[in-house]
């Protein structure tokens, strides 16, 4: 098909999860009892995106862009290898060389700015040429261009000056296996849920709730709603997916993050799960922030959303996007700061300075524009790390991972879907969608949030014994992987483990809870053997086992340039290895312990198996090429390797900072080395993990967890970070709201009290003076006239009609007196 | 001021002269007053009934006297006018007497009694 289907089908497959989800909100509970066909209308949604999705990859994407292997970039000579792996060498001295150098900027810039910039900008244009004239004489890969992609505006919300508000589409390969990663999980998560949650289907009776009366809270069952919610959250994870601009992000991100409040929060009732909702959001909300400012930096300095060029129908750019701005052809892809980013830059780094400069030497400014300058790069630093900022909150990265272990309160279906395919990807995918715009310096901060993150994670999986936690931990491990893989340089590596990572990890955690759904308990201390129960639970879970610690070790040789961001991935792979087997084993081996729940477990229905038995192919395969041909994930994300990261990097601010071209840490020589001792550290993880939960050998947990009693119970708390949040935010926001609240109460309530006071007195003299004496007395008098009048009138109403006669009578001759008087007068 | 010759005058002259509208007024005079006195006087109320009838045809011997054509000296007019209205005031006196007839009976079915003195419930 033509490739202007593309949008067409992945719009398509975007709008039917919204249409269903406006269906099941307008009819919800009329589809039946308690909502039975909403669960129908949505999967039967969500199946039709994935229909349109995977058109649009097989019939569309492909027979319009022949494959080729990603390995054809590294044809790495013995030179290339030399200078990637004696990259590390420079960052040794990284930590002193970043204050000496920015003191020295400051200093220079204090005292003469003009001279220090230019003398700055000239020493830097030249440092990077030496380096980058070295890096060709290395037989440097040409730098790449900007992948195919299709982008156009949809919709054009409004013009407000220069700032242009559209609904966009930005289509590129990755779009396309997102889209297709997305649906497929999505779908599985649905006919999932179809079984696990057939207990909404008629009154609930809710075991964690109990009511002030003793009793266990019942509730009508919320099928219909449990699947609007699903609808809501497809489409809103498509929306981030396929939008062409950051402001649309921004709006599907939020949407993303409503919906997993909603699903979070779904048994709202306990109160676990309402605070666990709660957390998921103020935590996101706190990344959020740091993501505005990003878009803030990069929209005043760059004047658009848009992220790809926008081309009418001869093809030339009508709108220019900010990949193309900030790569642009004539730098050799390479990311330089614009000139609208020097301005915006100078403006902050000189301060009051600025004014001289632009009036004065308006040449000079233009002169600044030589595509250089620290002030720019600041300002792009600024950029990079805040939308990162937004990405650490949805993909739970250290220090905001701590929301993700508690949106286990949710359904397990959810977790599935936010573990895998939704939320948590969404940070990912942007750091992906964005790689271009972030530099150097920006990639180092991901880089070790990214290190930070999977170490802490995993180490507080292996004390976790809610299986539910100990996979929400590896989530936040693995994800931790992906920022490490993207944050040096490896975007395919990155991308490729988050789609395979959704595979697998939907597949554990379904796999979890199917077995929550056997046994009713999340606990593992209450497990055991339960592979005879539940066989097919058990071996699809042992393949997601074994692919995630395939992941772990693959990409423990992934790259390796700096010792801590060296080590740690290899030791995460031992760590993953070993919890996770340590999850399968205290589940499905060993004998029950606990015989009642033993007795009561029991295979899941085929509804909720058949999912797991496709994401268990899936999760096998997904890395593998089709047979015959060189189609394979890898094969189709280089397809939109996004511009300019084929050529070696280096950072602006840290000039000793190299950020390494993918083939280049994809070289044999460091791969294979990294991934032996990643490989044999995952080994032992296995091994140490069977020896202590499997062979009866010595090595019993209870007595393990004795001897280091200090260690397990840092581990067991977490690494006391919510304590510890606790005591930096939570508690100083406390004490000063109680000293506001107090200053409230005492202070303004004394005030206002004062002034009501005075009012109140003043309106008592009004009271007195005007209202009962003048206004009050004088009614008060026309009154009692009135009734004395009446009173005395009474008398003579007799009732005697004799008398009424007799009046009658002289009153008549009376009148005639009075005429005749008045006449004669 | 009384003066017995002016009124003398004026009763001689009523007895001299012919007959005329003058002997008619004073007629229906005596029986308007009578009418009202009887109304003020009797306790009884079919005798106020009367003294109200009274009173009527007192008024109806004006109308009758100025009407007719024989007392004025306007020979052109047909003179039904008086006479017309006179039936008309005959008209309403039965009807007026059938209401408070009604009336009458009513109020002695509940006090079993026509003494209109009794008849004070709605004083003030």
């Amino acid at each position: 098909m033509d490739p202007s289907w593309l949008p067409k089908l992945l719009a398509l497959a975007w709008l039917t999860p919204l249409a269903s989800f406006v269906l099941i909100l307008f009819f919800g509970k009329h589809m039946g009892s308690h909502g039975k066909g909403a669960g129908l209308i949505a999967t039967s949604a969500i199946v039709f995106a994935a229909v349109c999705s995977f058109t649009a990859l097989f019939g569309v994407w492909l027979p319009n862009h022949r494959l080729q292997d990603a390995s054809h970039h590294s044809e790495p000579s013995e030179a290339d290898n030399h200078a990637a792996m004696n990259a590390p060498v420079h960052l040794v001295a990284l930590s002193e060389d970043v204050g000496d150098h920015a003191q020295r900027t400051s200093v220079q810039q204090r005292t003469s700015v003009q001279q220090g910039a230019s003398v700055e900008r000239r020493a830097s244009v030249e440092r990077r040429a030496s380096i980058e004239r070295a890096d060709q004489d290395h037989g440097q890969h040409a730098n790449n261009p900007a992948p195919e992609y299709y982008s156009d505006n949809l919709y054009e919300l409004g013009v407000f000056g220069n700032l242009k508000l559209s609904i966009s589409y930005y289509i590129d390969a990755l779009t396309v296996a997102m889209f297709c990663m997305v649906s497929l999980i999505a779908s599985c998560v649905h006919f999932y849920a179809i079984g696990y949650m057939h207990d909404e289907l008629h009154d609930f009776t809710d075991p964690e709730v109990t009511l002030s009366s003793g009793e266990q809270l019942t509730r009508p069952g919320r099928y219909y709603r449990f699947f609007q919610y699903l609808s809501l959250f497809c489409f809103s994870m498509f929306g981030v997916v396929i939008a062409g601009n950051m402001a649309m992000v921004f709006v599907f991100w939020e949407l993303v993050g409503i919906c997993s409040y909603f699903l979070i929060g779904f048994y709202i009732e306990r109160h676990t799960a309402s605070t666990a909702a709660n957390k998921a959001f103020i935590v996101n909300r706190v990344g959020d922030f740091g993501m505005l400012i990003g878009m803030m930096a990069l929209w005043s300095s760059l004047g658009t959303f848009a992220f790809g060029d926008i081309k009418n129908e001869q093809g030339e750019v009508v709108e220019q996007g900010m990949f193309s701005m900030l790569r642009s052809e004539e730098n050799d892809y390479h990311l330089r700061p614009t000139d609208g980013m020097v301005f915006e830059g100078q403006r902050f780094t000189a301060g009051d300075n600025m004014v001289d400069d632009v009036a004065g030497e308006g040449a000079a400014v233009a002169g600044v524009s030589t595509k250089s300058g620290l002030a720019g790069n600041w300002l792009l630093l600024v950029a990079g790390v805040g939308i990162f900022c937004g990405c650490v909150g949805k993909s739970a990265q250290f220090p905001l991972h701590v929301w993700l272990p508690d949106a286990m309160e949710g359904p397990t279906p959810v977790s599935a879907l936010v573990h895998s395919a939704t939320m948590v990807a969404a940070g990912v995918y942007l750091v992906g969608r964005f790689f271009p715009v972030l530099s150097p310096e920006a990639l180092l901060v991901v880089a070790y949030i990214g290190c930070i993150t999977l170490v802490i994670a995993a180490t507080i999986a292996i004390t976790a014994t809610d299986i539910k936690r100990v996979l929400a931990y590896s989530t936040v491990s693995q994800l931790g992987y992906m920022m490490l893989a993207l944050g040096l340089g490896g975007w395919v590596a990155g991308m490729f483990h988050l789609i395979t990572h959704a595979f697998f990890k939907s597949l554990l955690f379904m796999c979890s809870g199917s077995v929550i759904h056997g046994v009713h308990t999340n606990d593992m201390t209450e497990m055991g053997g339960l592979r005879k129960k539940m066989p097919i639970t058990a071996y699809t879970m042992l393949v997601g086992c074994l692919a995630i610690i395939e992941q772990a070790f693959s990409f423990g040789g992934q790259n390796s340039k700096h010792v801590l961001l060296q080590w740690a991935p290899v030791g995460g792979a031992f760590i993953t290895a070993f919890y996770m087997f340590r999850l399968w084993y205290m589940t499905f081996a060993g004998k029950p312990r606990n015989q009642h729940r033993y007795d009561h477990a029991h295979e899941s229905p085929r509804v909720m198996t058949a999912p797991l038995i496709l994401l268990a192919v899936f999760a096998l395969g997904v890395g593998w090429s089709v047979p015959g041909t060189n189609l394979n994930v890898t094969n189709l994300l280089d397809q939109a390797r996004p511009v300019g990261t084929l050529a070696t990097t280096h950072g602006e601010l840290l000039p000793e900072l190299v950020i390494p071209s993918e083939p280049d840490s994809h070289a044999p020589a460091i791969k294979n080395a990294a991934g032996i001792a990643a490989f044999s550290t995952a080994a032992a993880g296995l091994l140490l993990a069977t020896l202590i939960y499997l062979w009866d050998f010595g090595l019993r947990p209870a007595e393990l967890k004795k001897t280091f009693s200090p260690l397990h119970s840092w581990l067991w708390n977490k690494w006391w970070f919510d304590e510890l949040y606790e005591l930096i935010f939570v508690k100083p926001t406390r004490a000063l709201s109680s000293c506001i609240s107090w200053f409230d109460l005492k202070v303004i309530d004394s005030i206002i009290h004062g002034l009501a006071a005075i009012a109140k007195g003043c309106s008592k003299v009004v009271d007195v003076v005007l209202d009962n004496k003048l206004v009050n007395g004088s009614v008060d008098t026309f009154a009692h006239s009135t009734w004395d009048t009446g009173l005395w009138l009474r008398k003579i109403q007799t009732g005697s009609l004799r008398q009424y006669v007799m009046f009658i009578a002289v009153g008549t001759i009376l009148l005639f007196v009075a005429i005749s008087f008045v006449q004669n007068i | 001021m009384f003066n017995p010759i002016a009124t003398n005058s004026l009763l001689a002259n009523l007895l001299t002269e012919p007959v005329g509208a003058s002997h008619y007024v004073v007629v229906g005079a005596f029986m308007f007053t009578c009418g009202v006195l009887c109304m003020a006087t009797k306790r009884n109320a079919l005798g106020v009934l009367m003294g109200i009838e009274m009173v009527l045809n007192g008024a109806n011997l004006n109308f009758i006297a100025f009407g007719s054509r024989y007392l004025r000296n306007d020979a052109n007019s047909l003179g039904l006018d008086g006479q017309l209205i006179s039936l008309f005031v005959i008209v309403l006196a039965a009807a007026e007497a059938a209401v408070a007839l009604a009336i009458v009976l009513n109020f002695y079915n509940n006090t079993n009694s026509i003494d209109v003195d009794r008849a004070d419930q709605l004083r003030g």
